[in-house]
């Protein structure tokens, strides 16, 4: 990979004194990229002039390696996609095999897969929030943020023993039914978060200096954000009403009363606080699902080798990055002809180098942390 | 006793009193933040983790001590020291005991706040010869901020001056009256928010952001001399701390003896745990927003305090 | 499902009728196949329909040709479309979306990357994933290098 940095322009200024920009390479190791991003950024004193990001340097070809297994081979890589998010990429993945192939899914299997997806938004935004305001400096908000995130974790690794990479959400329903207790465990969990997120909210967004730091900071508006291909948390901080649970529902969402909450200023302050009241949605969401649920089976029984025929499927699902969509195509073997990942994290972080531009070099990371990336899903 | 002499006998002893306030200072840090934090903080290494510190030294001096190859070497090698000596002398002029400091000058008040400026020069050096894009920017925006701090820091300070009429450390602490307390809690206000950012410490640590410098200044630096650098900054919190109990709070409010000097560690004590609170809690400002509240907004207050005692002084005295 | 994909070519036909002729259900999603050389124009005529967002740029290898896959997203009608066109392998040339989309940018990018399609009329066309001295196009189903390992065919 070429590490060479792109030719620098000396100009003069009004002294006719030779000035040259400053260029500085954000990454790919650096503490505020959250995972192996590179941003080239130009310097002009402390405002920046031009910001490129580059990736890829996590990419493994996630797409290619599927070309080369069955359909129940590739769930696991599909955990690898978002690390942070995994449930997200099985479910959405499975979805599509399961429409290419015809696979019917049991409603309980479908609750679960609501209740845990909606888990995972939660530990996924405790991320993303923590991240984000320990990249302005906030500590505190950082710890308390991944406590919440860690108690869902440790939630998860009951159910499937596994903290970041589950495999849960498999062709034909959950790998697992729940083992005993685990529902009270979460809805208790859900009752506590709420005052944890309040607390939040105050401790983090009712700052003065945050307000300061991420007030305007970013601003994406409403056209760019849909022209952009913007979605999730990015698109409606920027007031764009667009949640697939409601728009394009899918699984058992529209069962379900909640609220999709938009800001309406498109800056890093509404996107980090869309992301912190959806955490209240996915609570009531949570509590519903485990109300409305009944016993019963919790996959189809499925053959080992799954040979659809051919045709292809897309189906997306709303993840905590965006809608995240999973094409397949099946030339009828046991292996996908083709396997691609919409990949909402890469969509928004394209955004990047039109919302960085004219802000500070401090402010970077603040737009970073708000566009939330995670490179995992970003590079593929 | 030769002056040259005297003078090595209180620098190695301001040396030693830095490396265990640094000490007591980390260690204090991590319960702090520790609490703030709702975790225990440092439990393993002696009782109460007090010995983690003491570890963490022996493993900073025996690690390499790294000068990257594009590095103007001597500037490089040097920069620590001049960061961290200036504000280790400057806790020479700091009254420990009622009409006792260990370098009684009749310009204590200015050398507590011309000295330590000094380290600005080491900290520019820092940033500029480690040739990294991050350590310079990191190194401009000290110089830029500590500067500017200068000012209010100063002119809080000059109305405890004005009200003693005496820029010396004895002085001002015979001076000191209770009712100062209400008069000067402007002063002291501005005093305390320009210190934090004076040595460079959360909400204002902007040279060393961690999360879009890395380490700023000392990206670059390894092993004991970053050590010197942290033992600087702990070294100019409890240097802040301790001159702000003797200017605003009267070392022990005035009081001698056992009762006054348990007063003056704790207001210290309580100054330094203020600080930590303050950067545990807040986020870290943006460079324009750190220059608007130095020159708009404190340096503004700071001198409406000093007409405000000028009147009052007059009018008092 | 498919009332609902007969309601979108009813409201299609209504709109815009020489969409139409091109609009097809393949396997329960509405697909619209355009030749190439249309690409563009009808790509216009689609947002100015409601499709206002570009959800997925992609492409498949089959034997003959490539297919150019586009996921479009209407909020306006609540509804999703596939657009497909073919492109020739000798000379892999394909319009780019981004002034319809700049959404296009990077995902178009990234086709060219693993496909080897080029785009144009795109601003920065260039590798996204691999480094720029990288060999082929490992989408393509004849990309090969010693180090692909494929694993045995299961019966």
């Amino acid at each position: 990979m070429t590490l060479e940095i792109e030719s620098k322009e000396a100009t003069h200024d009004t002294d006719g004194l030779p000035v040259e920009e400053l260029v500085v390479n954000i990454g790919p190791s650096h503490p505020s990229t959250h995972g192996v991003g590179r941003v080239v950024v130009h310097l002009d004193g402390e405002v920046m002039t031009h910001v490129e990001p580059i990736v890829g340097y996590l990419h493994r070809g996630i797409e290619k390696m599927s070309e080369n297994r069955t359909y129940l081979q590739v769930v696991p890589l599909t955990d690898r996609l978002d690390y942070v998010g995994s449930m997200y990429a099985n479910w959405a993945y499975c979805r599509a095999v399961e429409r290419l192939a015809g696979i019917s899914v049991p409603e309980r299997a479908e609750y679960l897969r609501v209740i845990v997806c909606e888990l995972q938004r939660i530990a996924s935004h405790m991320m993303a929030l923590g991240s984000a305001a320990g990249d302005t400096g906030a500590a505190t908000m950082f710890i308390y943020t991944f406590d919440e995130r860690e108690r869902i974790i440790e939630a998860f690794e009951e159910l499937c023993g596994s903290r970041l990479t589950y495999n849960y959400v498999r062709p034909g329903g959950v790998s697992f039914d729940v083992p005993e207790g685990w529902l009270d465990n979460v809805l208790a969990f859900c009752a506590a978060h709420r005052d944890k997120l309040t607390e939040m909210d105050k401790l983090f967004f009712g700052n003065v200096i945050a307000k300061g730091r991420l007030k305007g900071i970013g601003v994406l508006s409403a056209e760019d954000a849909v022209a952009w291909g913007a979605s999730g948390p990015v698109a409606r901080g920027s007031g764009v009403n667009w949640d697939l649970r409601k728009h394009d529902t899918y699984s058992v969402y529209p069962r379900f009363d909640f609220d999709v909450p938009t800001g309406s200023n498109g800056d890093a302050y509404d996107r980090g606080r869309v992301r912190l009241f959806e955490c209240y949605e996915s609570c009531r969401i949570i509590e519903q699902a485990i109300s409305q649920m009944t016993e019963g089976p919790v996959k189809t029984p499925l053959p080992r080798l799954l040979r659809p025929a051919p045709g292809e499927a897309y189906s997306h699902i709303e993840s905590a990055r965006g809608s995240l969509g999973v094409y397949v195509v099946s030339d009828g073997t046991p292996r996908p002809y083709r396997m691609h990942v919409r990949s909402p994290a890469f969509c928004n972080l394209a955004l990047l180098k039109i919302l960085a531009p004219g802000h500070m070099l401090a402010d970077l990371v603040a737009v970073m942390g708000s566009l939330d990336p995670v490179f995992g899903e970003v590079d593929r | 006793m030769s002056s040259f002499a005297m003078g090595a006998f209180w620098g190695l002893a301001a040396g030693l009193l830095i490396a265990i306030a640094a000490l007591i200072g980390v260690w204090m840090e991590r319960k702090v933040a520790g609490r703030i934090h709702m975790r225990i903080g440092p439990l393993e290494a002696g009782p109460f983790g007090l010995l983690q510190t003491l570890a963490d030294t022996v493993k900073l001096v025996l690690k390499e001590d790294i000068t990257p190859a594009a590095a103007d070497v001597r500037p490089f090698r040097l920069a620590p020291f001049v960061v961290f000596v200036p504000i280790a002398s400057s806790l020479a002029v700091i009254p420990y005991a009622v009409g006792w400091a260990p370098f009684d000058i009749s310009a204590g008040v200015l050398f507590f706040m011309a000295v330590p400026s000094l380290s600005v020069i080491g900290i520019l050096a820092a940033g500029w010869a480690s040739r990294n894009t991050f350590a310079t920017i990191g190194g401009i925006r000290g110089a830029a901020q500590m500067v500017s701090y200068e000012l209010p820091r100063t002119l809080s300070v000059l109305a405890a001056c004005m009200l003693a009429g005496s820029i010396s450390m004895t002085g001002v602490l015979d001076a000191w009256r209770p009712w100062w307390l209400i008069v000067l809690a402007p002063a002291f206000i501005v005093y305390f928010i320009a210190s934090i950012a004076e040595v460079n410490r959360g909400p204002f640590d902007l040279p060393e952001a961690e999360a879009e410098l890395v380490a700023g200044y000392f990206a670059d630096y390894s092993g004991i001399r970053w050590a010197i650098f942290m033992m600087a900054e702990y070294g100019g919190v409890v240097a802040a701390s301790l001159f702000g109990a003797v200017v605003f709070f009267g070392r022990g409010l005035g009081l001698g003896g056992v009762p006054g000097a348990l007063l003056f560690v704790f207001f210290a004590f309580a100054l330094t745990t203020a600080m930590m609170w303050v950067k545990w809690t807040f986020p870290r400002v943006r460079p324009d927003q750190l220059m608007t509240l130095a020159w708009k907004v404190l340096t503004p207050i700071a001198l409406v305090e000093l007409l405000v005692v000028g009147v009052i002084a007059s009018w008092m005295l | 499902m498919s009332d609902h994909l007969e309601e979108l070519r009813e409201r299609i036909s209504e709109l815009d009728p020489t969409i139409y002729p091109l609009f097809s259900i393949e396997f329960g999603d509405a697909v619209i196949a355009v030749p190439l050389d249309d690409l563009l124009v009808t790509m216009h005529r689609l947002r100015e329909l409601g499709f206002d967002r570009l959800g997925m740029v992609t492409a498949v290898d089959r034997p003959e040709f490539f297919v150019l896959v586009y996921r479009l997203h209407s909020r306006a009608l609540s509804a999703g479309l596939f657009v497909k066109a073919k492109v020739h392998k000798e000379d892999p040339v394909a319009p780019s979306m981004f002034e319809v989309w700049p959404a296009a940018d990077w995902q178009e990018r990234e086709v060219f990357d693993l496909f080897g399609i080029d785009f144009e009329g795109h601003p920065d066309l260039k590798r996204i994933f691999l480094p720029d001295e990288f060999e082929g196009h490992p989408l393509r189903k004849d990309y090969d290098h010693p180090r692909v390992i494929r694993r045995p065919d299961y019966i």
